[in-house]
This record gives C-alpha cells, sequence and structure tokens, in this order.
C-alpha cells in the first residue's frame, strides 16, 4: 500500500473523529447512522448518468443533512420515526437503483482499485473544510450544546450552527464512502468520539483522542483488509468497536 | 390584560429595558396578553407567579429566543447575561468549567487572566473550574453558569431561579453573591424567583403575573395579600426581613 493510498483514509478519520465528538455529546447517534443511508440511492443514480458515485452521494448527503436539520426542533420522537423511515425508505430505493458488486462495495465499502485524483483532491478539500469547521467553532459549539440560549444571547445563530454542523457531518459520510461504505460509515463517526468520550477529561482531549483513535482503526483496518482480502469497512468498524468495550472495561476500574 | 401599576410609576428618561404592549400566544393557550413595563438601569426586578404563569417564557422572549406581538426594546448597546434555569446538556459530557468559559472568553477575545478573575468573583475555585461540569455541585454549576455571563461584562443579568434545588445555606450565599456583584458592577438584574421574602427582601420592583393578570411595581406595592391572593389563585404569607 502506497503512501498516497494512505492520505485520503487519514483525512476521512481525522475528520470523522472530530464531527462524531460533538454528534455523540448531542446524542444524534441514531440520525447519525441513518444518515449515512441516503448515500445509497445518490450513488446509483451517479452511477446511471455515468457520473462519479462520490458526486452523487454527496450531494444526497447533503440534501440528507438538511431534512436531519429541519427535523430537529421537533419533538424527539417524532423525529427519531421520521428519519427511521425517510433514511431506511433511501436505502430500499438505492438498493433497487444500484446493483451487482457496486452495491455491495457501496454497503460495505472497499471499492476496487485506487482513487482517481479527482477522488483524492475531493476528498482533501471536503476533509479540510470539515477539520477546520470544527476546531473555529468548537467553542459555539460548546455554548449550543450546554444551552441554546445562553448562545443566542451571545449573538451566535444557532440554527445556522446547527445546519453548517449537519453538512459537516454529511460531508465526513461522504468522505468515508470509499472505505466503509454507505452502512458503515456512521459508525466511523460514532464509536471513536463515544469511546472517547469515557476516557477523556476534557473537550480537547475528547477531541485529541477521537481522532487518534479514528486514525488508528481506520489504517489497521485498512490493512488488515487487503492482507485478507476483505472489504475494509467491516475490519475497521469490529476495530473500534473491540476498543470501545476495552474502553468500557477501563472506565468500570477506575470507578470506586 | 394591562399591567396596572399600584403606584403611577416614576418617568425615567431611559429605560434599560422597555416593554409594551407584548402579547403571546402557543396555539391555543395564551402565555401572556398586553404586557407593558419598564426597567431603568441598575434596578433589581423581581418576576414572580405561579407555576405556569410564563415567566421562562417571558425570559425567553425578553432574549429575543422566542418571537412575540408588540415591542421589547433594550437601550442601544446594552449588553445581555442570562443563566437559565434549564440546559440542554447531558450531565456526563467531558465538558469541563473552563472549556464552557473558554468560549466567551473567546468570543470577546479576552485572557486567561479574566477567566480567573470572574472565577475569583463568583467564588469558584480553579481546580472545580477544571473538573466536568457534570460533577460539579449545585451552587458550583449556578456560580459557573453566573462567572459565565460576567465575563461577556453585562450590563443587565437575567436569573431564572438561580436558586432552584440548592440547600439553604447555599441559596443565601448566591443571593449574597448575585446582588453583591449587583453592586460592585452597576448592573441590572432580571430574576425569576419563588421566594418571596428574598424578592422583598433585594428587589426594587416586583413584575407579578399568572396568566390573565400581571402587576409592576416597587414591592411593597405589588406584594400585597390582595394581590398575591389574585395571582395565586389562593392565599401567600411569606416572612419579611426587615433592615
Amino acid at each position: 500500500m502506497t503512501i498516497e493510498a494512505l492520505v485520503l483514509p487519514v483525512a476521512m478519520a481525522i475528520a470523522a473523529g472530530l464531527v462524531g465528538c460533538f454528534a455523540v455529546m448531542r446524542r444524534m447517534a441514531l440520525a447519525a447512522d441513518a444518515l449515512s443511508h441516503v448515500a445509497l440511492p445518490g450513488i446509483g443514480v451517479a452511477l446511471a448518468l455515468h457520473v462519479h458515485p462520490v458526486f452523487g452521494a454527496t450531494a444526497m448527503l447533503l440534501f440528507g443533512g438538511l431534512i436531519v436539520w429541519s427535523l430537529e426542533d421537533r419533538s424527539r420522537l417524532a423525529t427519531e420515526t421520521i428519519i427511521g423511515v425517510i433514511f431506511s425508505a433511501a436505502l430500499a430505493v438505492g438498493s433497487m437503483l444500484t446493483g451487482g458488486d457496486e452495491l455491495i462495495e457501496a454497503l460495505l465499502g472497499g471499492a476496487s482499485g485506487t482513487p482517481s485524483l479527482t477522488e483524492i483532491g475531493f476528498g482533501l478539500l471536503t476533509a479540510t473544510i470539515v477539520v477546520v469547521f470544527v476546531l473555529r467553532r468548537r467553542h459555539a459549539l460548546v455554548v449550543a450544546l450546554v444551552s441554546r440560549d445562553i448562545a443566542s444571547t451571545m449573538g451566535i445563530d444557532i440554527r445556522r450552527l446547527e445546519l453548517l454542523y449537519m453538512e459537516m457531518f454529511a460531508l465526513t459520510v461522504a468522505l468515508g464512502l470509499r472505505y466503509l461504505g454507505v452502512l458503515l460509515m456512521g459508525s466511523l463517526i460514532i464509536i471513536p468520539a463515544a469511546t472517547a468520550k469515557r476516557l477523556s477529561r476534557n473537550l480537547n482531549e475528547m477531541l485529541m483522542i477521537a481522532t487518534l483513535l479514528a486514525v488508528a482503526v481506520t489504517l489497521a483496518g485498512t490493512g488488515l483488509a487487503s492482507w485478507l482480502n476483505k472489504p475494509s469497512g467491516p475490519l475497521i468498524v469490529i476495530l473500534a468497536a473491540t476498543l470501545f468495550f476495552l474502553g468500557l472495561f477501563r472506565k468500570e476500574r477506575r470507578a470506586p | 390584560m394591562t399591567t396596572r401599576p399600584p403606584f403611577p410609576a416614576p418617568v425615567t428618561p431611559q429605560p434599560v429595558l422597555d416593554v409594551q404592549h407584548v402579547s403571546l400566544r402557543f396555539g391555543n393557550t395564551q402565555i401572556f396578553e398586553d404586557l407593558s413595563f419598564q426597567v431603568t438601569r441598575g434596578a433589581s426586578v423581581a418576576v414572580v407567579g405561579p407555576n405556569g404563569a410564563g415567566k421562562t417564557v417571558l425570559f425567553r422572549a425578553l432574549i429575543g429566543a422566542i418571537p412575540v406581538e408588540g415591542t421589547i426594546r433594550w437601550a442601544p448597546g446594552i449588553r445581555l447575561g442570562y443563566v437559565p434555569q434549564k440546559l440542554d446538556i447531558a450531565r456526563d459530557v467531558p465538558i469541563t468549567g473552563f472549556d464552557f468559559l473558554h468560549a466567551q472568553a473567546v468570543a470577546h477575545r479576552l485572557s486567561d487572566a479574566a477567566m480567573a478573575e470572574v472565577l475569583d468573583d463568583v467564588g469558584l475555585s480553579p481546580r472545580a473550574a477544571a473538573d466536568s461540569i457534570g460533577s460539579l455541585s449545585g451552587g458550583q454549576f449556578q456560580r459557573l453558569l453566573v462567572a459565565f455571563a460576567l465575563l461577556g461584562n453585562p450590563d443587565v443579568l437575567l436569573l431564572d431561579e438561580l436558586t432552584a434545588g440548592i440547600d439553604e445555606i447555599g441559596q443565601v450565599q448566591l443571593n449574597e453573591l448575585v446582588h453583591g456583584l449587583q453592586k460592585s458592577r452597576g448592573l441590572t438584574l432580571l430574576i425569576i424567583s419563588h421566594d418571596l421574602s428574598v424578592v422583598h427582601r433585594y428587589s426594587t420592583d416586583v413584575l407579578c403575573l399568572n396568566r390573565r393578570r400581571a402587576y409592576f411595581g416597587p414591592p411593597r406595592a405589588v406584594l400585597t395579600s390582595d394581590v398575591l391572593t389574585e395571582i395565586y389563585g389562593a392565599p401567600v404569607a411569606f416572612h419579611v426581613h426587615d433592615h
């Protein structure tokens, strides 16, 4: 595996670790996981139109981010139900539009061949946007997390901040489709951040630990996948989940 | 509903806050109707009334979080500090007091020394501020929220039941703290409280409201048994500290 082939997964994992911290703290793990499914019909349409699948997926994910954002003000139960229905339907429609090997690849990741220059360029640009957004806006995101009303008195435009955050989340899912697929990318965003939440004492530690864990499991999972000749997505998520359970064990031992 | 001052209100050229004919409905539920009052600079206004009277909703309208009919006008350039009663955050997140304060410090381009100063002002140790906010006691957490508000160098502090759920000694300390800060920093205070004795002791004006009526004026004029019985729907007794 060449260095060039590792640049994109590392950039994707850094974005996933950072975005995931706020997704976990905002308790939006379910919406996050379901949102990734909406990429599938985008991939199907892009393949039918002979456009690079990543562009179709990204467009659909940005649209999905808009849906989740517009539902966030409603009651939690209504939101979860609607999100569950919309994104399961998206998965079903996408499965009809995408067929054969491409469907398995889109679902579980591990795309064959090296990424094209366009894909690498698009991926690095997207990852940079996501990382810069989270690092620059982390203070505003923390205040919004504590109290949306306090954030309003500081002049923070909460609805705009939340929309931008959802779209950063959508872009991060798009980044990881090649490696984890639409079924598993949500997990790479959520699991390292959930592990980091248990192991950290402050925000910076959480951001750092989540990012390191996401990068570590991505590199290890991708390496194992090429060695075992298996799709990378399931291996990355199995490693992430293993570290999460080890983290649980450590926390329990520390408790008085 | 009209806000009827029991005494003619003193004429003030420039109130910090001017509320005129404000009404709000949520669906079929009237929260308040035609509410009018003015707050002068340096005043300490207590908002009292039974549960469900719309006190918190009024505060949220005052900070601009809820649109209302009528006019809510703050004097130009006024900075607000708000301590809400209910927070959105889960207690188990690794966000420390310093992480939270840092957000305000960054917004106002303040140094770490400014954070240390407000912590000292509210009597919260740097050690407690370095802990996750979920591990703070009720009183420590309220002090942190006040410190956060102070870091924004506010002219007006809006405190929604600052002492709710805190033991009696803690309540006394928090009340002393807030009114000490008001004096030292020349703040205007708007406070939602259930403790009428404290309201009587510290407030310059009281807004006493339920969903049908509102009274605004000095505590001795508003906190009468007639008004309280009308607003609360039952006689309310409280102890007056005379000084």
